[in-house]
Formats: structure tokens, sequence, C-alpha cells
């Protein structure tokens, strides 16, 4: 059989040619085995460079393409449209990654022509001996999961329940909320965050079409785009919610006591009761109470049983264990937001040995008129500070710690100070590296705050001690800073520090994303399908990603992201269909031996066992095509379809039979 | 257990109290401290902030030599520590500097593969002979004695290799271990001034005198060091203190492995206490006796 290869070699603007001696590329793929012709375009992926491509195709002068371009994961889809279009079967492509396993990667010009020569020698070689392959169709269930019912995932469940679609919320916490709940003020408009969340909050756990799941834990997912099956722990909460009716007759008598963080004065800040049984703030959705095992009396020590007395409704039930649930959906939002990193890691900074110093979430809650100081900002003496630091970048910026911004703290800090100047008479040093305001009336407000009378220090905390040199500096916590505008380190002597601290990927996001097939990035949080054109979507179909698992970011941002979660999963469910790869492993019935070792290997759980016939069998809808079973096949039964051993070996030579 | 020993210069000469209770204790705690033979000066840490590449050189050179016994290489000197063992870790860190330290020892008709480590004597004390061990050598009741670890600022940065370098406590555990009171320091690791005391001598002696205030107003009965130029600055300098900055500090400032020789009832002549210019004061002897 004698095929037509046409190659298309791309410029990219100067992406590629910039270093990449095109005309030497031409000259050397026109001389290829089964290369019918090479042409070679500015921007291959443009209307003009696809019209290249139909022309030749629709004009028989080629049945198989390769483009020499850019990776797969930008444009393989782009030109498969183009051969379906054309009228040949889209998976007699390859893509030549010549851009950035190429020209955006090496130094030197001519080693990186040779580089491309090579790369286009074997797409040639494999595509020469490409089948083509049937794509796959199937249904999308239009149930969605949302994972993390913080202001990202109660927007998504809003927004999709508004739609008249159905949501499962899951929630780690006893209720939803997440970081937001815990706010007073948001910046930099300084309204009430419970204003604004509460209502939503209550929205959610009212709308018929939400399945709220709080105190759960995603435990499993199966499936594929379109029909995932999802496990859901629903970790025993010891009161029963359909018999609760949030009195707090419960945690009022309650005896027992949450344990506290250790070494801090200010232990007891806390939204909500500190008691064994709590809610974790008045607003709470669902509004029922939840027993802590580590500190209940009862749990601990077999006796007390008081909150089941006084317990009108006899919803305590502390034989309740954990419940399994299970759900079908279509697609998975992952919106597990971000935890706050812990800056007791600087020992220089003394947290959690020096009272009085506290993190930026701590001097939220102490902020927050619903908490344990009534909004007060208070030391943990009971006393009003005359001086606070408010320290930024504990954490982030910090190449001992994360490297990126964590981009609110700027802007929350500038509202802390707002806050104390008008809570308190204190004096407020801000200690910053640069000051980041950059989103709409962020900068404004920054100005705003020039005009209050609020010290600003640019230089970064080098240490904060109790142990005074001048008489001014007794019973005080002293900042060692090198102020960069002075060109001086000073030491500046203050009552209270706000450690402004970064954030991070929460606890258990690994698991989240191992589960959901989608890979997080170095810094920890989740990897979106492109960081411009894809910020809603991962690498896997049918898992998005809004708030703070994808980066930090405000609550503008987050909303915004989640909303276009919302609507790329609208999208999906109202499609209704979604084709699948075609690229699948396939087993030669009469070749397996029954072995059963690609069982247990699949990552998909895509091989069952025919007991019957003794052999194995992949269920095509399930398998992703990874190979995994391919190479472990002892009796060589597995196929991954566009993937053979002989269109991969084809490769290897085309790679080296072009090596001078 | 069998060590290349890099004793550098200050022990040799200004810290001779410190490498006497060294070979007092080292037999006892069963270490063999090996010298290198034909050891040559590490520069200091002032060298290294002038000539960088000289600097790495001349320490590459220490470690050569000392690569043939494949043995891990020890120094009681922080400053030596810091110069070594930064070099070790250049040298494995930045191929270009491994290229030109490799020509350097080559024309010296030497060459080295980083296959060694450095080490501070207080790591393996700590360490490797350990806690444990230690507690069992000790014969003098130190309880009630008060201590305060002085680390300084060069034996865990930048590199921290055995502790943290912001808030240490190999020495704290070394203190317990002997049965003394540790006494809580957040100073243990500010500067005491180095080599500033020969340039800015009244800086370098305020810093002197903020460490030796602290320890005073926590009732410390001695100040235990692991470095020469920390022990000299506090202890020979603590006169000067005085007179300047009108204070009377009377705080003996004596080497770690001096508090063990106490703790094991070794001779304080062996140990090198009568070199102290401030002496063992009246209430310290009377919990260490006066041997």
């Amino acid at each position: 059989m004698s095929v037509r290869v046409g190659v298309y070699v791309c410029h990219c603007g100067t992406n590629i040619a910039g270093k990449i001696d095109i005309d030497e590329v031409v000259r050397f793929s026109e001389g290829l085995e089964n290369v019918a012709l090479v042409r070679e375009y500015k921007f291959m992926c443009s209307d003009p460079g696809q019209a290249l491509i139909q022309k030749d195709i629709e004009e028989g002068k080629v049945d198989r393409v390769v483009v020499a371009s850019c990776s797969p994961l930008m444009h393989e889809s782009t030109f498969r449209s183009v051969c379906e279009r054309s009228g040949i079967n889209p998976y007699l492509l390859t893509m030549a990654n010549i851009r950035e396993q190429c020209s955006w990667v090496h130094v030197d010009a001519e080693d990186s022509t040779d580089k491309a020569k090579d790369l286009i020698s074997a797409a040639v070689s494999r595509t020469s001996l490409l089948e083509p392959l049937e794509k796959r169709v199937v249904s999308i269930n239009p149930r969605t999961l949302v994972i993390g019912g913080g202001i990202a995932g109660i927007q998504v469940a809003l927004d999709l329940a508004d739609a008249g679609k159905e949501v499962v919320l899951v929630e780690r916490e006893p209720s939803i909320g997440g970081h937001m709940a815990k706010f007073d003020k948001t910046f930099p408009t300084l309204d009430c965050s419970a204003c604004i969340l509460t209502p939503r909050m209550v929205s959610v756990g009212q709308n018929p079409n939400i399945e709220l799941l709080t105190y759960s834990e995603l435990d499993e997912v199966n499936g594929y785009v379109g029909n995932f099956e999802v496990k859901i722990r629903k970790k025993a909460r010891y009161v029963d919610p359909e018999l609760c009716n949030g009195c707090g007759m419960c945690w009022e008598k309650c005896p027992g006591t949450r344990v506290p963080r250790k070494g801090n004065a200010h232990e007891k800040l806390s939204l909500g009761p500190t008691s064994s049984i709590y809610m974790p703030f008045m607003q709470a959705v669902p509004a029922v109470p939840v027993i802590d095992k580590d500190s209940c009396i009862y749990f601990q020590k077999d006796k007390c049983r008081i909150c089941e007395k006084v317990c009108e409704r006899n919803a305590i039930k502390y034989d309740m264990v954990d419940e399994i649930v299970e759900y079908e959906v279509g697609n998975i939002v992952i919106a597990t937001g971000f935890k706050t990193f812990d800056p007791g890691i600087i020992k220089r900074y003394k947290y959690g040995v020096l009272p009085n110093v506290m993190t930026s979430l701590e001097f939220e809650v102490m902020n927050c008129a619903a908490g344990s100081t009534g909004g007060s900002i208070v030391m943990a003496d009971g006393r009003e500070p005359e001086s606070i630091a408010i320290v930024h970048c504990v954490g982030s910026r910090d190449n001992n710690y994360h490297e990126y911004c964590s981009r609110v703290c700027c802007m929350y800090a500038l509202k802390y100070a707002h806050l104390i100047k008008e809570k308190t008479k204190a004096e407020v040093y801000d200690f910053y590296i640069d000051m980041r305001c950059f989103g709409k009336g962020y900068e404004e407000f920054y100005d705003r705050l020039l005009g209050e009378d609020v010290r600003f220090v640019r230089g970064k905390v080098a240490e904060i001690t109790n142990v005074p040199i001048h008489e001014s500096e007794k019973d005080k916590l002293i900042l060692t800073v090198e102020d960069t505008l002075l060109g001086a380190v000073r030491r500046i002597p203050t009552d209270m520090v706000v450690l402004c601290t970064a954030l991070e990927a929460p606890d258990g996001l690994p698991d989240i994303a191992k589960m959901c097939n989608v890979s997080v990035g170095k810094d920890g949080f989740i990897i979106e399908k492109h960081p411009k054109l894809g910020p809603v979507a991962t690498a896997t179909d049918g898992v998005f990603v809004a708030g703070g698992s994808q980066s930090p970011k405000d609550i503008p941002d987050t909303v915004a992201q989640a909303s276009a979660v919302s609507s790329a999963v609208l999208s999906m469910i109202t499609r209704e269909k979604i084709e699948i790869e075609a690229a699948t492993a396939e087993i030669d019935e009469d070749r397996c031996c029954g072995c059963r070792i690609c069982n247990t290997l699949c990552p998909y759980l895509a091989i069952k066992f025919d007991v019957e016939k003794n052999v194995s069998v992949v269920n095509e809808a399930l398998c992703k095509g990874c190979g995994t079973c391919v190479a472990a096949c002892p009796s060589n039964a597995i196929t991954a379809k566009h993937f053979e051993n002989r269109q991969i070996l084809a490769e290897i030579e085309g790679i080296l039979s072009a090596a001078k | 257990m069998k060590y290349t020993y890099y004793p550098g210069c200050s022990v040799k000469a200004t810290a001779n109290l410190y490498q006497e209770s060294i070979d007092a204790i080292a037999p006892k705690l069963g270490i063999e401290l090996d010298e290198l033979d034909d050891w040559n000066c590490c520069g200091a840490t002032a060298y290294m902030s002038v000539k960088e590449l000289m600097s790495f050189a001349l320490s590459a050179r220490n470690l050569a030599l000392a690569e043939r016994y494949h043995r891990d290489i020890v120094t009681p000197c922080s400053a030596c520590y810091l110069v070594l063992n930064k070099t070790n870790h250049y040298f494995s860190d930045y191929p270009e500097l491994r290229k030109k330290l490799g020509i350097a020892l080559e024309a010296g008709g030497l060459s080295y593969s980083g296959n060694i480590r450095v080490r501070h004597l207080l790591d393996v004390i700590v360490n490797d002979v350990g806690i444990e061990r230690i507690g069992e050598l000790v014969t003098r009741k130190l309880e009630n004695l008060r201590v305060v670890p002085y680390y300084g600022c060069q034996v865990v940065r930048p590199e921290k290799d055995f502790d943290d370098p912001d808030d240490p406590k190999t020495m704290d555990r070394l203190i317990e271990a002997l049965g003394a009171t540790c006494v809580d320091y957040p100073l243990k690791t500010k500067c005491c001034g180095a080599s500033l005391m020969g340039t800015q001598e009244k800086l370098a002696l305020s810093l002197c005198k903020e460490l030796l205030a602290n320890a005073e107003n926590r009732d410390a009965h001695c100040i235990i060091t692991l470095c020469p130029l920390c022990q000299m600055n506090l202890d020979v300098y603590q006169v000067k203190v005085n007179r300047l900055f009108k204070t009377k500090f009377n705080i003996p400032v004596i080497y770690f492995s001096q508090l063990i020789g106490i703790a094991m009832g070794l001779p304080f002549r062996d140990l090198g206490l009568q070199r102290l210019a401030v002496k063992l004061t009246r209430p310290m002897k009377a919990i260490v006796g006066g041997a």
C-alpha cells in the first residue's frame, strides 16, 4: 500500500522560524520516504494555513498529514478537524512538536534544526503506518459534582441549579461558607462579608436542585467525562440533621472544650462555640452542630452524655458511623479553596511562641463581629494595643517557602490598617516589599489609606523578638527591618503583630487531584488546561477547577472563575453528547492467556475479566489508552490503538535514520 | 570512631584551651581525631568575601587532602566549618566552579571528587557519640547550673546540615544530657561582632553587651560556645564591655567541650579552664566543684 504523506512546517511567527532553518527542514522533509509534498507557512493554525492542508487533501495530493509545529496539547484537535473536514480520518495525523520540545528549549540554531529534522522524520515514519480509528460518542449526565463549599463552590452550585441542573455539593467542614464566612469586611469596598455571603449560603441550603453534603469528603471517582461514578464519605457528625433544629441547647451545656491552638494566648479566638459539640459559626448552613470526637468527654472517657440529655428532639446519635453514598455525575468541579501557611515554620517570627503574634486569619476572626472578641481588637491580656505591625509576604515571595505571590495579602493588609484605625487609637506599621494593588478600585483604596496616617515601611521583616535593647522596647514586640526607602536597619517596637501568611494548596488536594486524574503543579495548585485559553478546564475532560485550588485568588476573581466554570459545564450539559478518544487498548482474545496481570495494573479500572471465556476485556469507555497494560502483557496480546508497537518502532527508526 | 581532624589556626593559638579540652574528652567519648597532614588556613569568612574563588580553592585543597582517608573531616571552629562546608556544597552544586577548582587542584597535583562530609565537632559529639552515651559518662552533678547555649552566627548558616538556622537545639540537648539547666536564650544565633572587634570595636562591644546582658538577666551561671571567635569576644573583651558601658558582667564563657569535661569529672587544668579571662565564678564553682 502506498501512502502520500503531506508535511506542513509551521513558522509560528518567529517562535519556530527564529531558531530553526525552515528552508533546510523543508528540503530535508522532501527527501523522506512516502512524503508526497512539503509546505511551509507562517501560522499553520490560521485559516489560510488550514486551507492549505484542506486543499491538498481534497485534491487528492495527500492522504496523511504531518504538521510540524507546536505540542499536540495545543493544536492536535485543530488539525484533526481539518483532516475530518477534508475527508480523511482524523487519526491519520501526527504532530511533530518542533516548538515546545525544540525551538523553545534549545540555544543553538544548527542543533535545533537537526533536531527538528529528526522529529519530522520520526513523525513521517509513524504516520505511514497509522490506522484510521472511529471516534466514540457518549452521552453526558446533566448532574454535576462540586467539591468544596466556599464561595467558588457556592457560586458554581447556584449558577447550575438556577439553570435547572442538579448539583451535588460536597464540603469537608460541618458548614459551607469556606474562608469567606470568617471575614468581617471585604476589600476594597469594605462591604460586610456575611451580608453578601449568608444569603447565598441560605439559597444553597434551600435550592431543590442542590444536594448538599457537608462534613463529607470525596472517596472515589470512576468513569469518564459525562459518566463519572463518585463515592462520597459522609463523616459521622453524631447529630441527626433530620431531627436537629439548631436550637443550641447542646453546645450551651456541653462541658467539653475543643483543643485550642498551642502556645498562643489568643487560643480562644473562635467564631462559634468552643465546646466539643459545636457549630462552626452561627450562620452555618446547615444549622446542625457536630461533635468533635477528640475532645468530647463521652467519646474519650465514656461518661457525660449531657448533650443527649438536653436535646429535646433526640437528635444526638453517638452510634452514628461514616456512610458512603454514591452518585452518577457528568462533570466534576474542583473548588476546594486554599489553606494558609503555618508561620511557625519561620522561627524568626516567633509565631506560637510570643503571644500577640498572630496570623491574618486569626486577625480576621478577631475583627469579625460574630467572633469571641465581638470584633474588638485586643491583646492576649485584654488591653487595647497602642501599636500594631502588619507584616506582608509571610511565606510567599520567599524562595525558602513559596516563590509565588499570594495576591490577596496587600489588599487585606490595607483593609486591616483601615479597620485598626477605625476601631482603635493604635499606631499602624505596615511592612511591605511591594504594594500590589492590581484590581478594580484597589489602587484607589491604597491611595485612601496613604491619607489615613498609616506608617508604611518598605522592607521585609527580618525578625520579631521580645528581647529589648532600649528602655522604650520593654514588654514590646520588636520588629527588625531594613527600611529600603530609608536605607537603614530599624527596630520598631509594637504591641501586636499580624502576619499576612501565604495562601497555599489545601491538605488533601493532591488526593482529590489523583482521584480526578488531574495534575498539581510544583506550587501544589491544580494545573489548568491552558493558562490563558483554558483557565477553568483541566487536562481531563469533564473536570474543571475554580477558585483558590487553582491559584491564590481574591473574591472577585474567584467568583468570576466560578461562573466561567458554570458556563463551561452548562455548555457540556447542553451538548448532551461528547466524542471521546478512540485511541484505546484492545485485547486479542486468541492470544490472551487469562493471567489477569493487566486487571490490577489498569489505573482506570477499565479491564474486567470474562470468566467464561477466560480472557481479559477492555471497557473502551473507561480506557484512556495509557498503554500500561500493553507493556505488562506477557503474551503480547494487547494493542494500544494509535500507539501500536510497529508504529512506535517506526517512529524510533525515523529518528535514528535521520541522525547523522 | 575515627575522623580526619582539621583544627584550624585558632585552636593552635588563642583558643588553645579549646584544644586542650578536646584532647581531654575525645578519648573518653571514643573519638579518634587524626590531624590532617599539611593542612592550610581556611582563609576564614573574611577572605571568602574578598576573593571568593581563591578562598574556595584554599578549602578545596584541604578537602582534597582529606579525601584520601575516606572519612568525615571534623573541625571545632565555626569559621573553618562554614568555609569548608560551603566549599563542599558549592563544589557539588555548581559545575562551573567545580571545573575551576579542578584546574586549581591539578596545578598542585591534587584532585577532589566531593565524596567526604564536613562536620562540626559539636555535631559529631552530639549526633555520632550520642546524647545517651554522653549522659552515661557524667560523674559530676551539674544540677541547677544555668547554662546559656550560644551558637553564634556561623555554625548554622548558610548550610543547615545538622540544625535549624534560627532555633538550633543541638547544644540545648547536650546541656540537658549533662544534667544542667538550659537557659531559654532568644539571642542564641545573634552575632557577637566577630572580627569587627578589630576594626569597629565599639560596635562589636555593643553586640557583646546585648549577649552578656541577656545572659545575666536570665540568671545564667555561664555561657557555652562552640566558636573560638565568639569565645574570645565574650570572654577576653568582657572587661572592655564593662569599661565602655559601665556594666559589671562577670559571666564565664566556656567551650561546650569544657563543660563536657567538667561533667565527666576531669581536672580543670586538663580542660584549660585556668586560661579563661573571666574565671569560673563562686556560685558556679559551688555547683561544679573546684578540681
